[in-house]
């Protein structure tokens, strides 16, 4: 449908929405997007070390070794988040056959194994001197475990298919299935009598801690968030690149041509 | 709460868990857009390069 033809179709805002599925439009605007996601974790990143460390209390029962929860849960949250919505983007790839929605799932995965593998990390820099142990067997660890597996089974399941719309495919299915894992960590805590102790931050009760230190946590998952998309966005430029280098758009490209 | 930037390195006695977690979460979140970087420039090189050889092609056919 060609827009001078027929201008009020394309002035519909749906229309729109559907033009920026596709990948020579979204590439601009992701590379305009993503300087603003990048200040943005760097305010927030600012604001929430600060509370992180001068402004909120220490704890009565951990001492200062509490303050390891600043990155603890926004890596966690994340871990979970990003999975959802890589999950989301797989599934939506595979119901339109889209082919930027696979591109956003694949680009999301790598940070969200990052961002479960520093949960895990910096949960056994806290457990070992607060229990007395880097690692037990509880649920919640557990199944967080498994989350950064599925993060690296779906990477190798797509780099291990040479066919990339089967590789989308089946990388989607991986993700899918393995949404199951999300609700169970998270109720973890509720369901297994663990040793990992219950949500600080739930979205039924008010908040079991001091207002300053619910405000760092709070900063720092929305740096978390930002830096997420920032880096998200700059993946998937590059693999929208690699995936279109034998289009005409790709080859008119000023960071190409010049 | 801190009297003095040793103190605030020493973390209550807690300093080895809290900059090891984060210290190594800053050092994954910084590399993390320099790799993204460099795979970038990579398939952009990649793709001057290909222009290029198709402009060779064309001008040496002529």
């Amino acid at each position: 449908m060609n827009s001078v033809n027929n201008p009020s179709f394309s002035n519909n805002r749906l229309i729109n929405w559907f033009k920026l599925s596709s990948p020579s439009t979204f590439y601009p605007v992701a590379g305009k997007l993503i300087p603003i996601f990048w200040l943005l974790t760097a305010v927030f990143g600012v604001a929430g070390l600060w509370v992180s460390f001068f402004v909120a209390p220490v704890d009565a029962v951990q001492g200062q070794g509490y303050r390891i929860i600043f990155i603890h849960v926004p890596a966690s949250w994340m871990s979970m988040f990003i999975y959802l919505v890589m999950a989301a983007w797989a599934g939506l790839g595979l119901i339109f056959n889209t082919r930027l929605s696979a591109m956003m799932a694949q680009a999301l995965a790598p940070i969200g194994a990052w961002m479960a593998f520093l949960s895990l990390w910096t949960g056994a820099f806290w457990g070992k001197p607060m229990w007395g142990t880097w690692w037990v067997w509880d649920a919640r660890l557990t199944s967080e475990l498994i989350l950064l597996f599925l993060y690296l089974g779906f990477i190798a399941l797509q780099a291990s298919i040479d066919n990339v719309r089967r590789a989308d495919k089946a990388g989607a299915i991986l993700a899918l299935v393995g949404v199951v894992n999300i609700p169970i960590i998270y109720f973890s805590v509720k369901w297994w009598n663990t040793l990992h102790q219950g949500a600080s931050v739930s979205l039924t009760k008010s908040p079991a801690m001091a207002q300053t230190m619910l405000w760092g946590m709070l900063l720092m998952a929305l740096c978390f968030w930002m830096y997420s998309i920032a880096v998200g966005l700059m993946r998937v430029r590059a693999i929208i690149l690699e995936r279109e280098a034998h289009t005409d758009w790709v080859r008119q490209l000023d960071e190409v041509k010049n | 709460m801190w009297n003095s930037p040793a103190e605030f390195f020493a973390m209550g006695g807690y300093a080895l868990y809290v900059w090891s977690s984060f210290g190594v979460c800053a050092l994954v979140l910084l590399l993390e857009p320099f790799v993204i970087r460099a795979r970038f420039k990579t398939i952009v090189l990649r793709l001057k390069q290909e222009c290029l050889a198709e402009q060779f092609d064309r001008e040496s056919s002529k």
